[in-house]
């Protein structure tokens, strides 16, 4: 396999995952518990998505550093009500001085 | 162009407020310009491991997901006898995006060339933006600008990349990584205000850190999407 077979299979197995949810006939998801369901899937592949970005090193294992801080600045800005730019340049300076001062 | 013809979902008689159209827009180019900081150690990267600024540009054009083509350059630069594991690696990652369609798909109510388009927008920023609006105009909007946006970014950093490649250093140190944390967990806020949701979200986010150490990257995401199934039952109703 050449690496541009390799990347265009890749490219192309992307896209159709993505087509795929498209494409799921809307009849199908109009029950209220299922509407309800693909909802919610954004917020729990969301929160799950951050937990692992922020909570865990390549290979998986858990971790608090620099990031796990960020994401903590993040939540009390938020619950301060901040503006979402305020909300993610505060999250960017806490892990660039922490990492800057040497730790995580 | 087919304003007349292509409106069928579109409600001419909603004024789109003008105050969350400034707010949806704001976020959505705060999201792209973190977004496209990441294309250039993408383009970097992909250099790093042997790829020509072409097959980086390939991949960011056409794969258009970030965490798969990350997953796909980090081991096709072990040699092409790794292109069945990185293929591999990139699908199970790309999988999430076509969980974000079942939703997107009834908010955006797009049909034929235009659904397309979407699908290929269908990202993690994308799907953050959009959901975290509160009404469909303003998610429509959302989903738009923000995936147009970081389309762009992404691809033209991407290109930067390849070419100034690790010159620029890592992005970790402008605590970039942590700036995309922090976008997408105050695109996640708004969505917390009942206590299913935040069930929801922390059933997640605890399925997925415990499942990384033992699970190939990507499928502790995934299977952390079943979290969903806890708004199967019917709402509890809450006293204010």
């Amino acid at each position: 396999m050449s690496l541009w077979t390799a990347l265009l299979l890749a490219a192309g197995i992307a896209f159709a995952l993505k087509l795929a949810g498209h494409l799921v006939p809307t009849h199908l998801l109009d029950g209220p518990r299922v509407r309800r369901v693909t909802a919610a899937l954004p917020v729990a592949l969301l929160a799950a998505l951050v937990a692992t970005q922020a909570f865990t090193v390549t290979g998986g294992a858990f971790v608090l550093d620099a990031r796990a801080a960020a994401v903590g600045v993040a939540v009390v800005a938020l619950a301060l009500r901040a503006p979402f730019i305020v909300v993610v340049v505060l999250g960017a300076a806490t892990a660039a001085l922490l990492r800057a001062m040497g730790c995580g | 162009m087919t304003a007349s013809a292509g409106s069928g979902t579109a409600d001419p008689a909603d004024p789109a407020d003008p105050t969350a159209r400034r707010a949806v827009v704001r976020q959505a180019l705060s999201v792209g310009v973190a977004t496209g900081a990441y294309g250039l150690s993408f383009g970097a990267l992909a250099v790093a491991a042997g790829l020509d600024t072409w097959q980086a540009m390939a991949l960011s054009l056409l794969m258009f997901t970030g965490g798969s083509q990350f997953a796909f350059v980090g081991i096709i630069a072990n040699g092409l006898h790794a292109a069945p594991a990185a293929i591999a690696a990139s699908s199970m990652l790309g999988i999430r995006n076509g969980l974000y369609a079942l939703e997107l798909t009834h908010l955006l109510g797009a049909r034929g060339p235009r659904r397309v388009a979407a699908a290929h927008l269908t990202i993690d920023e994308s799907t953050a933006v959009a959901v975290a609006q509160d009404d469909a105009r303003t998610s429509r909007l959302g989903f738009w600008v923000t995936g147009l946006t970081v389309f762009v970014l992404w691809n033209l950093t991407t290109l930067v990349g390849t070419v100034v490649g690790t010159h620029i250093g890592d992005p970790r140190t402008y605590g970039l990584d942590a700036a995309a944390c922090a976008a997408f967990t105050a695109l996640l806020w708004p969505r917390l205000r009942d206590r299913d949701a935040v069930a929801i979200a922390v059933l997640g986010a605890v399925v997925a850190i415990v499942l990384s150490p033992t699970m190939p990257p990507g499928i502790p995401v995934v299977v952390a999407a079943a979290a969903s199934l806890l708004a199967w039952r019917t709402p509890r109703r809450e006293t204010p």
